[in-house]
């Protein structure tokens, strides 16, 4: 017997993204899912399973068992619903929502929420910094005082020297982020960014300023999904998850073929549309994952919206939110913010509030589908979703 | 951070850069693999220690600002991707010229010196870093 369910988010809440230092890892989960269970006018004891997302609590906050703590100050360990960790560094929440939409698709389940969750400010800058080591290779990257950005930088300075980019066009990245942020109420930075502030900002990784990193960024966001037939018979409304794919490439930058290319990124972008049955002109949206500019580039090229080192053409006007491929209008990993682990589920809500018409002061005209990408540290894991209407 | 054993384990490699050439289709990699991505089954059994030269060039390179704790006292400092003679690549500092002196495309060779420093454990960790030709 074939059972093949259609998959919808039928909801999502997210809390404030910022430095947070008032708030807890378990108190930023719980409003996130709470606001998502609200927003989709369900009762939580229906959820039938919970999908966490996280990646480095274990060494910011001292704590693991991330599914449990979530689950029993939900309310729903006390309803026996159970509730498991996705764990895919800052991909994590892209790999939580593909896994939940499996197993609703599968048919096994009709109710599942999936929220992302960190909590990076319980530690202080260069002691973050170590922390953050461990999403690279920690024997043969970070032992020799490699840091996630300043891998970045790597890719950067060879990229800008091959294909003639100036630092400028990375510098634009950054803008379109801020510009977007300013219109999204749970953005970490909500103030606009000029070119000579990003371009004059102190140095992180050489060619990176501090406006080409993203920031450190408590925060949860939730969605809900839902089968086909559970939408219809609740009379519920929701985006279509319309494919997903996942793709992989070697753990270390100095391993990979070509630097400068995300191939985890490609394979994964054209699993998920095809899976979708949509081409790359279908797409009203693209949430990258821009955790350092250079990045936002690269996956520009990689998704296939540009050949390789053409991505500066697309960085002036065509980004923009009323461009002809609007990135980011969530604010991205650079503004809206970059909690590691939700970093998939905060994609997904821009996705569910656009294709629904919620999205308020940001909301596009007309549109079709989104396309999400959720990357792992330097691009060792990609996660793609393709996101639309009926 | 972490156990002394995690330092120890990879010491050998660090030191002299030991590397595995896969015996099934002769490929090297650094750092060792039990296993060609190339040959998967094939190779298993058959990956052989080679002790590589420590030569060859820089692919790209960056100056870290921000560094974490281990390495504070050392920054500003370069690290780049540098691409060896005998095939792999890896990560590691180049040390003993200003920022202005490296480029990409540069020769470089190995030496042996301290790559980092625990304040409050004390620990000392040694490796290789580069230096321009
Ligand atoms: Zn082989």
């Amino acid at each position: 017997m074939r059972i093949l369910r259609d998959v919808y988010i039928i909801g999502a809440g997210e809390t404030r993204y910022g430095e947070l230092w008032e708030r807890s890892l378990r108190e930023l989960a719980v409003e996130a899912g709470l606001r998502a269970i609200e927003n989709a006018g369900v009762y939580s004891r229906d959820v039938e399973i919970l999908y966490g997302s996280n990646s480095l609590a274990g060494i910011i906050n001292g704590q693991e068992n991330i599914g449990s703590l979530i689950s029993d100050f939900a309310g729903i360990a006390h309803n026996n619903i159970p509730a498991v960790r996705v764990e895919a560094s800052s991909a994590s929440g892209g790999a939580a929502l593909r896994e939940a939409y499996l197993a609703i698709k599968s048919g096994e389940y009709d109710l599942i929420m999936v929220g992302g969750v960190e909590k990076m400010t319980d530690i202080y800058g260069n002691e973050l910094l170590n922390m953050m080591g461990s999403i690279l290779d920690r024997e043969w990257e970070s032992f020799f005082g490699a840091t996630p950005a300043a891998m970045a930088a790597i890719v950067a300075r060879k990229y800008m020297k091959d294909f003639n980019v100036e630092k400028e066009a990375l510098s634009m990245m950054s803008i379109n982020d801020h510009e977007n942020a300013s219109k999204n109420p749970m953005a970490q930075y909500k103030n606009k960014l000029t070119l000579k502030q990003a371009m004059g900002a102190t140095n992180v990784a050489e060619p990176l300023t501090l406006m080409d990193c993203s920031p450190i960024t408590d925060g949860a966001s939730a969605i809900l999904l839902a089968s086909d037939r559970y939408m219809k018979k609740n009379k519920l409304e929701g985006a279509m998850v319309l494919g997903s794919g996942i793709s992989q490439d070697y753990f270390a930058v100095h391993n990979r073929e070509s630097i400068y290319t995300l191939n985890s990124a490609k394979i994964a972008a054209r699993e998920a549309l095809k899976k979708a049955g949509k081409k790359l002109d279908d797409i009203s949206l693209v949430e990258l994952h821009d955790s350092y500019s250079i990045y936002g580039l690269l996956e520009l090229e990689d998704l296939g919206f540009a050949e390789k080192g053409k991505a500066k053409h697309l960085v002036y006007e065509d980004i923009k939110a009323g461009g002809r491929i609007p990135v980011n209008t969530s604010g991205g990993l650079k503004a809206k913010g970059y909690p590691l682990g939700a970093v998939g589920i905060s994609q997904a809500v821009e996705a569910y509030e656009q294709v629904m018409g919620k999205a308020g002061q940001r909301q596009l005209k007309s549109v079709d589908s989104v396309l999400l990408h959720n990357m792992a540290g330097t691009g060792s894991t990609s996660v793609v979703h393709v996101i639309g209407g009926e | 951070m972490g156990e002394l054993s995690r330092f120890w384990r990879e010491s050998d490699h660090r030191y002299r850069l030991v590397a595995h050439k896969c015996g099934n289709c002769d490929r090297v990699y650094f750092p060792p693999r039990d296993v060609c991505p190339t040959c998967h089954r094939e190779s298993v059994g058959k990956m052989e220690p080679i002790d590589l030269s420590g030569k060859g060039e820089v692919v790209s390179y960056t100056v870290v600002h921000e560094a974490p704790t281990p390495f504070t006292r050392q920054k500003p400092y370069i690290l780049a991707i540098i691409k060896l003679d005998e095939g792999p690549s890896l990560t590691g500092q180049i040390v003993d010229s200003d920022p202005e002196e490296v480029d990409m495309g540069k020769r470089v060779h190995s030496v042996f010196r301290k790559v980092a420093e625990d304040g409050k454990s004390g620990i000392i960790q040694y490796g290789y870093k580069f230096v321009l030709d």
